[in-house]
């Protein structure tokens, strides 16, 4: 029974596994956007260019370093690769009404929503903030990278601009 | 859980993976599947360090582990965690012991409808009176085991309807917990002109009841506690205006000394912002609020309900971890204001490359309460008004941070904070030999980029106070290569303790490498023994002295 039961087990994963050559596509859960309302993550669209999704909170401090230093090239980003940056903040109620103040505040352009029950975070299996994704104009995630140390950003970048380029990453 | 239950699992959510198949060819099913999932490892090799207070333990080494696997296949979605204690580490709850699947879960979605069985987390508005979740880091878990259904009967109108009983380490609580949570969007319900309206508001209600069996002889105890919550959202243009309330019947239990008062708390948020500015402010009261479904439970065993903490959740080590606040649910009365402005580039303040400023003051009280005599026979144990401040101050803050790039390759932080804390409330220890607790705290955090991929980033903190343990001191230096490699140093040192033979060096070295979401870390060296907080769940961590190995990692 068991030895059965751990074979079926083998068999469905390794037959997943296999099978699973496309890329991985943007989990759904439900976020709160800056105006309180509730938003699909499967229905995040850049109009078919890449958008960067990353983890962060108002109480993590290389988060907000990586945040504040993008902010500052940002503009060009956007020039350049056509890119969207969605910030998905998992404060919970303690600090959730100050994200939007702490954004604005901050003059931040990026689109900025609340993951306060962690969903969208456990649905990408994300350990620890920051954490950031590189989402193809499909929807599709192709690249992401765990913590920050200062001058990430810059590969953040390369990469961004190979993908719009079109290249392989 | 033992191998046998996974087994029951896994024949559990077959038929459901069976059914999709019998319709369509395996190859189409499968190839729609996918799986993915983390893993955490942290492990310590322990030394005794008398001078520290910390000992060795007879395993030498301690090791907290779990990995997430989730599978999902169109609307079909399942998942388990593995956790391995081998054997906890030390400041975990010790209940942690051995292996175990302390999570897992199947779900499928339709177009109004989402079914989850097993294991979840979910929240009720602000958590007043429910909120199901993990703090990984500290071995909080609260998650239900049970079902969980939610409707949206409309646009702008959803339904979350929970039954279940509480994660307790590898087993479950006793108390059964069942709650039922509205939202109305109302633009969107009511349609017309008002979806466009720039006003926009949002109404929620909730109500959660727990059931526990009464055991007692001594007392005649509620066995079904209900609590129920209201709420709103108001929002135009820059800004915004929420609230909740919440009210809970009676509840004696241990927490609050069973007593048959009822609870209620209340969180109210205002702000505004607009580019360049944020300004908010919030306040909240709780009175009697402790919602756990088992009346005896204790620490953070079972709790139902989250009451935030309205302090500011601080990021630098002795801000953080020598003096951090946590709400009284018993009784408190709490006020917040922040402001974040940012200086424009090609100002006198804002110089070549800008400036910003964050001011927070917050500030704690006990609720204005008065005892009811030892001959009172309704067991209320005291009348208050949830909206009088008490004489009592508990927590005072006032935080001042301001954020400077001085060229493309320097930056720094520089934090100042004024603190008063009164320790025989929120830790619980005896006020005629500790004493409120009053300290001035500075920081500066500075940045220096050598080049494009390396730099260097040093910490100076201070903490004054003339209460406790008096005066410490941190200095971090981190040298960065990235995106891949780092090494940091840091020295805590009690420099002002009046016990001379306790001004003890906290000393601490890492290293660490990354690729992608592989993360890889070594430590040596002491831990001070303290408070130690993710996320604002904070718990007590015993001193310790060794070795560290940490990886994470997520496909």
């Amino acid at each position: 029974m068991k030895k059965l039961a751990l074979l079926s087990i083998l068999t469905l994963t390794s037959f997943i596994l296999f099978s699973q050559t496309e890329k991985r596509l943007i989990p759904s859960a439900t976020l709160k956007n800056m105006e309180g309302a509730n938003v699909n993550t499967s229905d995040f669209n850049n109009d078919g260019k890449p958008m960067i999704i990353n983890f962060w909170a108002t109480w993590c401090s290389p988060c907000k370093r990586e945040l504040n230093n993008i902010a500052e090239v940002y503009g060009d980003w956007v020039k350049t690769t056509g890119v969207k940056l969605i910030a998905v903040s998992i404060d919970d109620a303690r600090n959730a009404g100050k994200v939007a103040p702490y954004v604005n505040g901050k003059a931040w352009e990026y689109e900025v929503y609340i993951d306060s029950n962690q969903d969208f975070k456990r649905a990408l299996n994300v350990n620890n903030v920051p954490h950031t994704f590189l989402v193809n104009g499909k929807g599709e995630i192709v690249w992401q990278h765990n913590s920050y140390l200062e001058g990430d950003e810059d590969e953040l970048y390369e990469a961004l601009k190979k993908l719009a380029a079109g290249e392989d990453l | 859980m033992s191998l046998k239950k996974v087994i029951s699992f896994v024949l559990l959510i077959a038929p459901f993976i069976a059914n999709n198949i019998s319709a369509q060819s395996i190859d189409q099913v499968m190839s729609r599947g996918e799986i993915h999932g983390n893993f955490q490892l942290d492990m310590q090799y322990y030394q005794e360090d008398s001078l520290i207070g910390a000992t060795a333990v007879p395993e030498h080494t301690l090791m907290n582990g779990f990995a997430n696997f989730i599978y999902t296949n169109g609307n079909f979605e399942a998942g388990f965690r593995y956790e391995s204690y081998l054997n906890t580490m030390l400041g975990f709850p010790a209940k942690y012991k051995g292996n175990g699947i302390g999570y897992r879960y199947a779900s499928f979605t339709n177009e109004e409808m989402k079914i989850t069985v097993g294991n979840f987390y979910e929240q009720f508005g602000n958590g007043l009176i429910f909120r199901s979740y993990e703090e990984r880091g500290l071995g909080y878990d609260n998650a239900m085991d049970g079902i969980r259904i939610n409707y949206k009967l409309a646009e702008g109108l959803s339904v979350k309807g929970v039954i279940g009983k509480q994660r307790l380490y590898f087993e479950s609580g006793e108390g059964i917990v069942r709650g039922i949570d509205g939202e109305l969007m109302v633009n969107d319900v009511l349609g017309g002109t008002l979806k466009e309206s720039k006003t926009k508001l949002t109404l929620g209600g909730s109500f959660v009841s727990k059931y526990q069996a009464d055991q007692s002889s001594q007392y005649n105890l509620p066995e079904n506690v209900g609590a129920y919550a209201g709420r709103f959202v108001l929002q135009r243009g820059k800004i915004s205006l929420n609230g909740e309330y919440a009210r809970k019947i009676n509840d004696p239990s241990a927490d609050n000394n069973f007593i048959y008062k009822e609870g209620e708390a209340f969180y109210a948020q205002t702000s505004y912002s607009s580019k360049g500015f944020g300004l908010t402010f919030s306040a909240k009261g709780v009175d009697n609020m402790s919602f756990r479904s088992d009346r005896n439970a204790s620490l953070t065993d079972l709790q139902i309900n989250y009451l935030p903490t309205l302090t500011r959740q601080h990021l630098y080590n002795l801000l953080a971890t020598l003096y951090p606040y946590a709400t009284q649910p018993n009784g408190e009365i709490a006020f917040q204001g922040e402001l974040v402005y940012k200086f424009k580039k090609e100002t006198f303040l804002g110089g070549k490359n800008g400036m910003s400023l964050l001011i927070n003051y917050s500030t704690v009280y006990n609720i204005d309460s008065t005892a009811l005599p030892a001959s009172d026979t309704t067991y209320l144990g005291y009348t208050s008004n949830l909206f009088a401040i008490g004489e009592e101050r508990y927590y005072d803050e006032i935080n001042v941070e301001l954020t400077k790039k001085f060229s493309p390759k320097l930056s720094g932080i520089f934090t100042y904070s004024n603190i008063m804390f009164n320790q025989a409330v929120v830790q619980g220890k005896t006020p005629q030999d500790h004493p409120d607790i009053y300290a001035n705290v500075g920081v500066i955090d500075l940045t220096y980029k050598l080049n494009k991929k390396h730099a260097i980033r040093a910490e100076f903190q201070g903490l004054f106070t003339k209460q406790d343990h008096q005066d410490w001191a941190t200095v971090l230096i981190e040298y960065s290569y990235a995106p891949h490699w780092f090494i940091a140093v840091m020295d805590q040192y009690n420099f002002g303790n009046l016990i001379e033979k306790e001004r003890i060096h906290y000393y601490f070295a890492s290293a660490g490498y990354l690729k992608g979401t592989n993360r890889i870390q070594i430590g040596y060296g002491r831990q001070r023994e303290g408070i130690f907080c993710v996320g604002g769940v904070c718990r007590n961590v015993p001193a310790a002295s060794g070795l560290t190995l940490s990886i994470t990692s997520s496909f």
